[in-house]
């Protein structure tokens, strides 16, 4: 709630003009896992400040380092890349049933979009029980995580989504 | 939410690029062994198994090749380990000068004893595994050092007594004093650990039979623990496949024979009450 404040404090700012100039660019750009705002699942406001690349959001889908997102998801785009899995619904068509704000929501934290969903959430650092280092099976090092996917990455992710019409 | 055809088509995509089709045509096999021993792979799912109708062997899941090791004792890498075992069973180790036969003759008097682990250990006042009731005999009955949970002698042992179950249902009991360690074990089953926030029912409740990425999910059974799995080259203990998952959530894991685990075998074991013992059993 606080940073809700914070932010909308943020974007009158940059309204005004006066936000890259107030923050300096980047750091005006970048919201902070913890500052995002989700509107019935919905988060409108770009999460970095810079138009997501298609291509780059392909990347992240089917690497495992990152999104992995075709471990559960099937898409008929990215068919030449083996093994996809049937956790998820397909996501043909995502592009058409959901609106950027829907999709940056649903990436970013889908537990606000679906009750209990079993996706991961890409853009959040805390509440997690027995948090790991990554893989290693170890504790983790920091009381927060670093996210799962940066900022940009879910732009990204978002961006390619918007191209899945059927 | 997913419509049948699609998960078919999804299966279809799935095996096809497995190269394995033809599995497709058929109905899920019988499990035979050495053309002789008749195994229970999929039967009515017990009582207190609220969420499930029917549980399913490991084995069902696995590819042709991968479950061909496992239909004749030639084949099953996992005999090796098991031989092996029947050597130290005639052993004498220890300041007593015993080895397990001077107890108890041969191993087939161990049957039953895999079917009913873990149990709870009455002089112990806990739920006792496999290991720790070989731990004993070794420390007070023979007074020779105790096996370390991962080290081969104990997974040997684990699976020759293992085998003398085989084809015995899965028999676990949850009530009475092993109730609140049950309890304990099915909690865990269902907390969504680690940063993926993924619990073992997520995986192995929710979406058996389905792909995640390359992997055919199973009902994550143990009833063939000890297993061979080929990858490892080497037998693996069902605490070791907790890890494993645990760790693939991004979580901080528990150790083997930890009492977290010890809880979670429990509880694991009890939801495969009704399948046969399958151990040692093959894996990729
Ligand atoms: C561990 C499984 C898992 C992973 C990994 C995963 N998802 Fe999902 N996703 C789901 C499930 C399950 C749903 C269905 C929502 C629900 O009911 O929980 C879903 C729903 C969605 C939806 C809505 C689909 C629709 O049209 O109804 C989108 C979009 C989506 N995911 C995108 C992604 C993207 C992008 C990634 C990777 C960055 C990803 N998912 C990774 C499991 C996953
Ligand atoms: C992200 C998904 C996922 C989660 C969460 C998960 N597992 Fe697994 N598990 C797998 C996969 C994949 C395999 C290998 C294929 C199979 O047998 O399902 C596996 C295998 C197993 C096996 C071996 C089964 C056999 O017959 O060889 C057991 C036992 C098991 N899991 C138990 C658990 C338990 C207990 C938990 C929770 C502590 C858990 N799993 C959590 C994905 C998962």
């Amino acid at each position: 709630m606080r940073y809700g404040k914070l932010r909308a404090g943020a974007t009158a700012l940059a309204a005004a003009g006066l936000g890259a100039a107030f923050f300096g660019s980047a750091l005006a750009a970048e919201l902070a896992p913890q500052q995002v705002v989700y509107d019935e699942g919905k988060v409108s406001e770009s999460l970095s400040g810079v138009p997501g690349d298609v291509e780059a959001g392909r990347k992240v889908m089917i690497t495992r380092g990152q999104g992995n997102c075709i471990a559960c998801h099937e898409v008929t785009a990215l068919k030449e890349v083996p093994f996809h899995g049937e956790v998820g619904p397909t996501l043909d068509g995502a592009g058409e049933r959901w609106s950027e704000a829907e999709l940056r929501g649903i990436v970013a934290n889908s537990k606000m979009t679906f009750e209990d969903s079993m996706m991961p959430s890409f853009y959040k650092v805390s509440g997690y029980i027995r948090p790991g280092n990554a893989f290693t099976g170890k504790a983790a090092k920091t009381a927060e995580l670093p996210p799962l996917l940066t900022a940009q990455q879910i732009e990204d992710v978002v961006a390619y989504l918007l191209t899945l019409k059927e | 939410m997913r419509s049948i055809s699609l998960r078919i088509l999804a299966s279809v995509t799935a095996l096809a690029v497995m190269g394995s089709l033809s599995a497709m045509a058929e109905e899920l096999p019988e499990l035979v062994i050495n053309e002789d021993i008749e195994m229970v792979t999929r039967t009515k799912a017990p009582a207190h198994l609220e969420n499930l109708d029917e549980i399913r062997s490991g084995w069902t899941f696995r590819t042709k090749e991968t479950q061909a090791f496992q239909m004749d004792d030639f084949d099953n890498p996992g005999m090796i380990f098991v031989d092996q075992a029947l050597d130290t069973w005639e052993t004498v180790d220890g300041a007593a000068g015993k080895s397990c036969a001077s107890c108890h003759e041969g191993p087939e008097s161990m049957a039953g004893m895999r079917a009913s682990m873990p149990k709870w250990n009455d002089d112990a006042g806990a739920v006792w595994t496999m290991e720790m009731y070989i731990n004993d005999c070794r420390e007070n009955r023979m007074q020779a050092d105790a096996w370390g949970w991962k080290s081969q002698p104990m997974l040997n042992m684990n699976a020759l007594i293992s085998l003398q179950s085989r084809g015995m249902p899965v028999d676990v009991k949850i009530d009475g004093p092993a109730q609140s360690t049950w309890e304990k074990g099915k909690e865990m089953y269902y907390t969504r650990y680690g940063q993926l926030e993924l619990s073992c029912a997520n995986c192995h409740e929710q979406n058996y039979d389905n792909y995640i990425r390359a992997d055919h999910l199973s009902q994550g059974q143990i009833n063939g623990f000890p297993v061979y799995r080929l990858k490892q080259a080497n037998l693996i203990t069902s605490h070791n496949r907790f890890r494993g998952c645990i760790r693939d959530t991004r979580a901080e894991t528990f150790s083997e024979g930890s009492p977290e685990f010890i809880a979670l075998e429990l509880y694991v074991s009890s939801r495969g009450n009704g399948l046969s013992v399958e151990a040692p059993s093959v894996r990729n």
